[in-house]
C-alpha cells in the first residue's frame, strides 16, 4: 500500500528538471538538424550538386572530323576514315591461356614485343597498336582480355600515291599536317573539337543536351587547283624521262595563264604517302617550290625584255658576238656557236651567252636587278605553302661587271622553278606578272603589269623563233598548237665551282602562242644518258605534257594539223647555259 | 471553399501531369535526334570511304592502263581530228 502510494505520487509530481531536459534535448536535436541542413543548403551546395549531376549527366567530346583534299574536279586527294588503336592498362592485363599469342597474331605483333610494352606497370596507358582496321579490333574487342581496349581514331589516306604526295602532303598519326597542303591549311582542315554536357538515362542513351561547352567544327573541305589528269599525265611523263636519262630527279610546273592557278606539280623521285616507313629527303623534296638552282639561259628573255623595254633597240638590232667569246676580268664567257654577229631575235633563239652578256653591259645594273625583282625573283613566292625558297638575287650595288654579264644569262643567281614558270606568265600574259594559287579559284586573276603589251608580245614571237627548226628547242614543238619558250642547261655548282659533267636541263615555255593559256616549266637534276641539253632532255618533256593538257583543257588549236619534221635527237642547237 | 480547393487541386495534379509526360516526350524525340544525328555521322564516314574508294579505282594511270591495254583505246591521230569551232568566232 504504502509502495502504490508512493508511485502514485511519483507519477503525478514528476521533477521539473526531466521534463525541461527532454524538450532541451529536443531543441538541441532540432536545432542540429536545422544547422545542418544549412550547411548543406548553403555552404556544400555546389559539391553536392556536383555529386547529384555526376550520376547523370556527362560532359562528351565532340571530336572534329579533318576536312578532305579534293582536285579541282571533285575528285578526294586526301579524306580522313576512321580506324581503332588499341590500348592497355599494364597494370591490369591479365591473359588466359593462349590469349596472348591471339593477340599478337590479331595485331601482327611479336608475343615477347606485346610483353615489352606491357612491362612499364607503372604507367597507366599504353598504345599496343595505332590504327588498326576495325575488323581487327573488333576481333581483340571479342578476346575479351582484361586491361585491353580500343579507342576510334582518324586514318587519313591518299588515294593520289605518289603522284599528288608533294602537293597535299601527309598528316602525322596524331591527325595533324606535316607536310605539304596538309600542313599550310592546318587550321581550316582540322576544325575544332567541341564538348557539351548532357543527361543520360540509366542506358546510356542521352536524353536531354544541358549546355554547348564548347561550340565545335568540322574541318572544312579544300578544292585544290591541281587537275588530276594533267598531275597524273605530267608525273608519269616525268618519271619515264628521268629514268631515261638516268638522271638524279625531276620537276615540272604547269599554271593556268588566266587564272595563275597551278594545274600540276609534279616531282620525281617521289614517296607514297599512304606508308611512309623507308622515307628519304630526296624522295621527300618538293623540289618545284624549294629547290633552288642557277637556271641558266631561261633567264635570256628577261635581260632581252629589258633592253627592249628601254626603246633603244629592236628585236633586229644587231649585235656582235665575234667572235664567240668575251673577256671579262679574267673570265671568258663562250658561245657554243660562235657567230659573227646575232639580232637580238638571234640572240635568244641561238642562245648567245656573249650576245646576252653584252646586251646586259650595256644596261645599269640597278635596272636588271629591278628587272629580275619585279618578275618576283629573289622574293619568296605568296603560295602560302610550307618551305618556299626566295632564292638569291644580291643588291646591284655589290656586283662587278662580270656577274652582271653572267646574270644575263642566268648565271649568279639562283631560283626556284616555280619562280620561272610564275615569272614565264609575264610573257604569256602581255606583260603582266600573275598571282599564283594552289587552291581553286576558277577566276580571271589580276596581275601586276611589269612589262608594256608591246615588249612581251616581240619576245613572245622570239621565244617562238627558239623552238622552230635552227632554235635551241625544236623538240618543244606540238602538232595543233603554237609553243614559245626558252631551253636552259647550266652547269651544277660543287664546291664552290661548276662541275664539269653536271648538269641541270630545263626549259620553260608557254602555249599556244596566239593565246597562251598554259605555262609548264620542266628542270631535269643530272641528265647521264649521253644527253645533257635542255632542247634534248628537257623539251620533249614540255611537249608531251604540254599536248596532253591543251588536249585535256580543251583549247582550241591555233596551227594546222600537220605531222612536225621531227628532228633527230641531238640535232638541235647545243648551248653551253 | 473546399469545392474550389478541390478544383485547384485537381488542375494541379493535371499540370504536373502534363509536365512530366511532355518532358518524357522530349527525352524521347532527342534521344532519337540524336540516333538520326549519329546515324548522319556514319553516313558521312561511309561516304568518305566510298569517295576513297572511287578515287582508288579512278586513278587516272588504272584507267588509262585498262584503255589502253584491254580496250584497245588510243588518241586519234591529229590528222583525223577535225577540229568543229562554234558559230561567229574564227
Amino acid at each position: 500500500m504504502n509502495a502504490a502510494r508512493q508511485a502514485n505520487a511519483g507519477l503525478v509530481r514528476m521533477p521539473l528538471w526531466r521534463a525541461r531536459f527532454v524538450a532541451g534535448a529536443l531543441v538541441c536535436a532540432f536545432a542540429l538538424l536545422a544547422g545542418r541542413s544549412l550547411y548543406l543548403q548553403t555552404l556544400r551546395t555546389d559539391f553536392l550538386q556536383e555529386k547529384g549531376d555526376a550520376r547523370y549527366s556527362r560532359v562528351i567530346e565532340i571530336p572534329a572530323t579533318r576536312g578532305r583534299i579534293l582536285d579541282r574536279s571533285g575528285d578526294a586527294l586526301a579524306v580522313s576514315t576512321p580506324v581503332k588503336s588499341i590500348w592497355a592498362i599494364p597494370g591490369d592485363v591479365e591473359f588466359g591461356s593462349g590469349q596472348k599469342r591471339k593477340l599478337a597474331s590479331l595485331l601482327g605483333m611479336d608475343a615477347r614485343e606485346i610483353e615489352k610494352k606491357l612491362a612499364e606497370t607503372s604507367r597507366d596507358f599504353v598504345y599496343l597498336k595505332r590504327q588498326v582496321s576495325p575488323e581487327t579490333a573488333e576481333a581483340v574487342v571479342a578476346l575479351g582480355i582484361k586491361g585491353v581496349h580500343e579507342q576510334r581514331e582518324y586514318r587519313r589516306y591518299y588515294p593520289g600515291g605518289e603522284v599528288t604526295a608533294h602537293v597535299v602532303g601527309f598528316t602525322g598519326v596524331d591527325d595533324a599536317g606535316q607536310e605539304g597542303v596538309e600542313l599550310a591549311h592546318e587550321a581550316t582542315l582540322a576544325g575544332k573539337p567541341g564538348s557539351r554536357r548532357v543527361i543520360k538515362d540509366r542506358l546510356g542513351r542521352i536524353v536531354e543536351d544541358v549546355q554547348s561547352i564548347r561550340a565545335g567544327q568540322d574541318g572544312v573541305d579544300l578544292t585544290l587547283s591541281i587537275d588530276g589528269k594533267i598531275q597524273s599525265l605530267a608525273y608519269t611523263t616525268l618519271k619515264a624521262a628521268v629514268e631515261e636519262n638516268r638522271a638524279k630527279a625531276g620537276a615540272l610546273v604547269a599554271i593556268d595563264v588566266r587564272t595563275g592557278e597551278i594545274l600540276a606539280l609534279a616531282n620525281y623521285p617521289s614517296f607514297n604517302p599512304n606508308n611512309r616507313s623507308r622515307l628519304s629527303g630526296a624522295q621527300l623534296r618538293n623540289r618545284v617550290i624549294t629547290d633552288l638552282f642557277e637556271p641558266g639561259s631561261t633567264l635570256k628573255p628577261f635581260t632581252i625584255a629589258l633592253a627592249l623595254e628601254t626603246g633603244k633597240v629592236t628585236p633586229a638590232t644587231m649585235v656582235s658576238t665575234a667572235p664567240g667569246r668575251m673577256t671579262i676580268a679574267n673570265y671568258t664567257i663562250h658561245d657554243v656557236h660562235p657567230a659573227a654577229a646575232l639580232s637580238l631575235s638571234q640572240v635568244i633563239q641561238k642562245s648567245s651567252n656573249v650576245g646576252a652578256a653584252k646586251v646586259a653591259l650595256a644596261m645599269p645594273s640597278e635596272a636588271m636587278w629591278d628587272m629580275f625583282q619585279r618578275v618576283g625573283f629573289g622574293i619568296q613566292p605568296q603560295l602560302g605553302f610550307p618551305g618556299a625558297a626566295a632564292g638569291r638575287l644580291r643588291p646591284y650595288k655589290t656586283w662587278r661587271p662580270i656577274e652582271q654579264a653572267t646574270m644575263a644569262y642566268g648565271h649568279g643567281i639562283s631560283v626556284s622553278l616555280i619562280q620561272i614558270a610564275r615569272a614565264y606568265t609575264v610573257f604569256a600574259r602581255d606583260g603582266e606578272l600573275v598571282p599564283l594559287t594552289l587552291v581553286k579559284t576558277n577566276a580571271e586573276a589580276s596581275g601586276e603589269k611589269v612589262l608594256s603589251a608591246a615588249t612581251a608580245q616581240a619576245v613572245r614571237a622570239m621565244l617562238e623563233l627558239a623552238v622552230q627548226p635552227g632554235g635551241t628547242g625544236p623538240r618543244a614543238r606540238i602538232m595543233g598548237w603554237r609553243v614559245a619558250g626558252k631551253t636552259g642547261t647550266a652547269h651544277k655548282q660543287e664546291n664552290g665551282g661548276y662541275a664539269a659533267d653536271k648538269y641541270l636541263a630545263s626549259f620553260a615555255g608557254f602555249a599556244p602562242v596566239s593565246a597562251p593559256r598554259l605555262v609548264v616549266a620542266v628542270m631535269i637534276d643530272e641528265p647521264s644518258a649521253g644527253q645533257h641539253y635542255g632542247g634534248s632532255v628537257a623539251a620533249p618533256i614540255f611537249a608531251h605534257v604540254m599536248q596532253g593538257a591543251l588536249r585535256l583543257l580543251g583549247v582550241p588549236h591555233d596551227a594546222p594539223l600537220e605531222p612536225l619534221e621531227v628532228p633527230r635527237a641531238g640535232d638541235e642547237a647545243g648551248e653551253s647555259t | 471553399m473546399a469545392k474550389l480547393n478541390l478544383l485547384l487541386l485537381a488542375v494541379l495534379v493535371a499540370c504536373a501531369i502534363g509536365l512530366v509526360t511532355s518532358q518524357h516526350r522530349t527525352r524521347k524525340l532527342f534521344s532519337d535526334l540524336e540516333r538520326e544525328q549519329a546515324r548522319a555521322r556514319a553516313l558521312d564516314v561511309e561516304y568518305g570511304q566510298l569517295q576513297l574508294e572511287a578515287s582508288t579505282w579512278g586513278l587516272h594511270a588504272r584507267v588509262e592502263t585498262i584503255a589502253a591495254r584491254q580496250l584497245g583505246l588510243r588518241a586519234p591521230d591529229p590528222r583525223r581530228v577535225r577540229v568543229v569551232r562554234p558559230e561567229g568566232t574564227r
